[in-house]
């Protein structure tokens, strides 16, 4: 009898722990087929074509998505613009100079708006900069994304800045350099690679948001000049396109895709690399 | 330094029931040193906990000041009090009077003071920059004027890290040895010119042989430079300082000259101390 | 020694933390006080630009709120020609979606996160995390292309006729997977939402169990328990609670996930028991209907929408960090 018990105990440890591995070969399987499909369809569609020309009218078929890639740069500049120097600054408030009860009201406030769902920052956004001047733009596209880069860029910079070990901060001071400048002459230094890459992951992470993107920079079959008309961008083509009925139109959103793609993992890929080589500014 | 003051002051300290007020003791022992440092009834706290307790004691000029004590004991706290590095710490709080050639530090502005008061740490703490921008770094800050590659010479010349350093000036400072990075932070310290020099246990992540380089350091240095430096290594203190300050649970027990007080302690916590039956 | 000034001066104490209107001007010479007034400026920014979302959503949706109030909530109709709005079918759609998404990701993240914490070489355990964390990355526009292009076909000819076959007959259960099957609807938004959740919850959960002491382990091994036994009974429990915070963080972002579910649920403001009808969510229906609501009661109704979603998660999220707070400072075992 109990010789049957340790018989099933064995077989349920190894049945489950076997399970175990396959749940976790299985999620890593869903990042390859994904990989695999994308590029599978996506590099049959993509073409010279699809970087230099604008979409065709409906109904042609051919064109490419010139305007959406240079849109999806635009929005990332203003987003880069209007979101970094906040959470950059509010990294070094938090970490360097923040007390206690306050910081922590920021810290806690900070998480909360990084959870607000994107489509939610989009309404705002949209009562922003829309509203007031009653047409979509590439600026109020830049407000949303902006806003979304904010909480991503301020924790990590805080966490780098926290890595740089306090007796280069002591080092610096008992010089007679004062807080200031031990910040901006020891301190950044110091972590400047951790925030870069934390910069980095913040603008790849907006850079694939859609949902925002709908009713602030809205779309644009042609070129967006200047800042102020509605502008296209990689992901909403890619829905667009995607849920549209013709098979033309399927195919130039694999060919987004797989450019989306390659884009924000390049940035992840090669930003983790750089930080797990020890570049990330976490020198001792 | 010599075996005849420590006849006379031991016959000195016979007299003396129990050295805790320094001013006696200072004058008893090294009439000729002038005063740099007077500190006067020194309290420290952090928070509610109060770290040094009523300390009196003179640090004089041009000689090197060892202070010992068991781990705890609140010799760095003071130390760092000098330079109002504790300052860097929330909630800390000092009562009393600590006077730098008459002129109350705590009265002055920090970073002239900081300039004045140098500091090397336990741990090298280098800047992630070349050797070169680490000895420049007090200078550029300051807003010296001048001829940066003379001063770093100088400087590194004066930490006898010259000759092993002069070729790889811009090489990163992290690819020096230990012994070699603690050297670049005294440099990096006097570089500035200070007119003190705190040394905060600077020793105590060295090997013996970088650790004599130091100690020699310390001696040529005396000429142009007032020292302080806590050490947990009695040896030391013994060989590398003038006077020694014994301090035991934020109390200072005892200050003397430093071979007065490892042969005649006129205090029994003192006598134990250095005997090795506590701490 | 010293005059009696000194010494009143010496008495009086300096504290160095706060210092008063003099230490600060004092500080201020040096910019120290400019450079901290400035980055407090911009955090403080963060507070106010928070503040502002929710006042904005407050506002902009009091025309909803004053004509429906608390009806809104139970109402079934969403009828913009009759300007007549109610929340029910699409407050129904995201929580049954998001429901199937942890009844999948739930037991699969957890799986993962055990053999990733437990039993794969450090390695190894390093390199699929970062894999993972990779599928994080993955913009959820691309789940939904995925989601239109494979897993809505596959629901349509494969998947949805066996678990119609099969689960269909079972009592109570069958009520769920019966009916016409599309490849759109609740059931195909609940799988792409599980594949988007599923590596926050294997990597919070990774973490949490690395912090769970090895002397649990050895001590449960020790008495003779498997390596399986020891990892449910004893290192799961004693980690159970940050779980559930990655639980609450993975359905926070299910609720708020727009694209990939707006490009796979059909869009329909329907309730239905059935899995495989087609339905809609509240992200999905300020997507879609934003640009063309007309009527400033339209557009309030959707704002409305929108501050419900944000309630919902901000609920969650709080949840989830007190919990995962909770774990991390060595509280989460069983009291």
């Amino acid at each position: 009898m109990s010789r049957m018990l340790l018989i099933w105990r064995k077989s349920l440890n190894v049945v489950m722990l076997t399970l175990t591995g396959v749940a976790a070969f299985g999620v890593v399987a869903v990042l390859f087929l994904i990989l695999g499909y994308l590029v599978w369809n996506g590099g049959k569609s993509l073409n010279l074509d699809f970087f230099t020309q604008l979409p065709k009218p409906v109904g042609e078929t051919g064109g490419g998505m010139a305007n959406a890639i240079v849109g999806s740069l635009k929005l990332l500049l203003l987003a880069a613009l209007m979101g970094l120097p906040v959470g950059l600054m509010a990294g070094v408030y938090l970490a360097e100079f923040g007390g206690k009860t306050f910081s922590y009201v920021i810290r806690y406030t900070t998480d909360l708006l990084n959870g607000v769902p994107s489509i939610v920052i989009g309404i705002f956004a949209y009562s922003l900069a829309v509203l007031p001047v009653r047409h979509f733009s590439a600026v109020a596209g830049g407000v949303a994304l902006g806003i979304m880069v904010i909480p991503i860029t301020v924790r990590s910079t805080e966490e780098f800045l926290r890595a740089v070990p306090g007796s280069l901060r002591e080092g610096a001071m008992a010089l007679g350099a004062s807080k200031w400048r031990t910040i901006a002459t020891v301190v950044l230094p110091a972590a400047k690679g951790g925030i870069i890459t934390g910069v980095l992951l913040a603008l790849a992470r907006v850079a694939g948001e859609t949902a925002p993107l709908l009713f602030t920079a809205f779309s644009n079959r042609f070129w967006s000049p200047g800042w102020g008309q509605p502008i296209a961008s990689l992901p909403v083509m890619i829905y667009t396109y995607a849920i549209a009925p013709y098979d033309d139109w399927h195919r130039q959103a694999w060919a987004a895709g797989l450019v989306l793609l390659a884009l924000v993992l390049v940035a992840n890929i090669g930003t983790r690399v750089v930080l797990s080589r020890g570049g990330g500014g976490r020198s001792t | 330094m010599g075996a005849t003051t420590h006849g006379n002051n031991a016959t000195a300290a016979r007299l003396a029931p129990q050295v805790v007020m320094s001013d006696k003791t200072s004058q008893a022992s090294d009439k000729d040193a002038l005063v740099r440092f007077e500190i006067s009834d020194l309290n420290f706290y952090y928070g509610a906990k109060q770290a040094v307790f009523g300390l009196n004691l003179k640090i004089p000029k041009n000689r090197v000041t060892a202070l010992i004590g068991p781990s705890g004991c609140g010799k760095s706290t003071f130390l760092r009090t000098l330079n109002r590095m504790n300052e860097t710490i929330r909630n800390t709080r000092v009562v009393g009077q600590i006077l730098l050639d008459g002129q109350d530090i705590l009265q002055m502005d920090v970073v002239g003071l900081r300039r004045r008061v140098g500091m090397v740490f336990q741990r090298p703490n280098p800047f992630p920059k070349s050797i070169y921008e680490n000895v420049a770094y007090g200078l550029r800050i300051n807003g010296f004027q001048g001829r940066l590659d003379d001063l770093v010479e100088h400087s590194l010349r004066r930490a006898a890290l010259w000759e092993e350093a002069k070729d790889y000036l811009h090489n990163s400072a992290f690819a020096l040895s230990g012994g070699q990075q603690q050297r670049l932070c005294i440099a990096r310290a006097l570089a500035v010119d200070p007119e003190v020099l705190l040394l905060d246990e600077p020793c105590s992540a060295l090997d013996p042989v970088t650790t004599a380089k130091i100690e020699e350091l310390m001696f040529h240095l005396k000429d142009s430079c007032t020292m302080a430096i806590v050490t947990h290594n009695m040896q030391q203190a013994a060989r590398a300082s003038d006077f020694t300050a014994f301090m035991l649970d934020g109390k200072l027990i005892e200050h003397s000259e430093t071979s007065k007080l490892f042969t005649t302690p006129t205090d029994p916590r003192t006598e134990a101390y250095i005997t090795g039956r506590f701490g | 020694m010293s005059t009696s000034a000194t010494t009143m001066d010496r008495a009086a104490p300096r504290r160095f933390d706060g210092g008063g209107p003099r230490a600060f001007l004092h500080r201020l010479g040096h910019g120290d006080e400019v450079a901290h007034v400035l980055t407090l400026t911009f955090a403080a920014g963060i507070l106010l630009l928070t503040s502002g979302l929710v006042y904005e959503l407050w506002v902009n949706s009091h025309l909803s709120r004053a004509k429906f109030g608390w009806l809104f909530f139970w109402t079934r109709t969403w009828d913009p020609i009759f300007d007549n709005f109610g929340a029910a079918p699409f407050i129904y759609g995201t929580l049954v979606t998001s429901i199937v998404s942890l009844v999948i990701a739930v037991p699969l993240g957890l799986a993962a996160a055990i053999f990733l914490s437990e039993l794969a070489p450090r390695r190894m355990s390093d390199t699929i995390s970062f894999l993972i964390d990779l599928l994080a990355a993955v913009p959820s526009v691309i789940y939904g292309l995925l989601g239109i292009f494979i897993v809505v076909p596959l629901m349509r000819t494969t998947v949805g006729p066996i678990l119609i076959g099969s689960l269909g007959h079972v009592p109570v259960l069958g009520k769920f997977f019966k009916g016409p099957n599309y490849g759109v609807g609740f059931l195909t938004a609940g799988v792409v939402l599980a594949i988007m959740v599923v590596p926050f919850i294997i990597s919070v959960s990774r973490e949490v169990l690395l912090t769970v002491p090895r002397e649990q382990r050895e001590a449960a091994l020790a008495l003779g328990a498997t390596r399986w036994e020891a990892t449910w009974k004893v290192v799961v429990p004693w980690a159970r609670t940050g779980i559930l915070g990655s639980v609450f963080l993975a359905l926070a972002r299910a609720l708020g996930e727009t694209m990939a579910v707006t490009m796979v649920i059909g869009n329909d403001p329907k309730i239905a028991a059935s899995l495989f009808a087609p339905g809609y969510t509240i992200a999905a229906v300020i997507a879609n209907e934003f640009t063309e609501a007309t009527g400033d009661l339209y557009l309030s109704a959707l704002i409305e929408l929108g501050l419900v979603l944000f309630l919902m998660t901000f609920i969650l999220n709080g949840l989830a960090r007190l919990l995962i707070v909770a774990t991390e400072r060595g509280g989460g075992h069983p009291s």
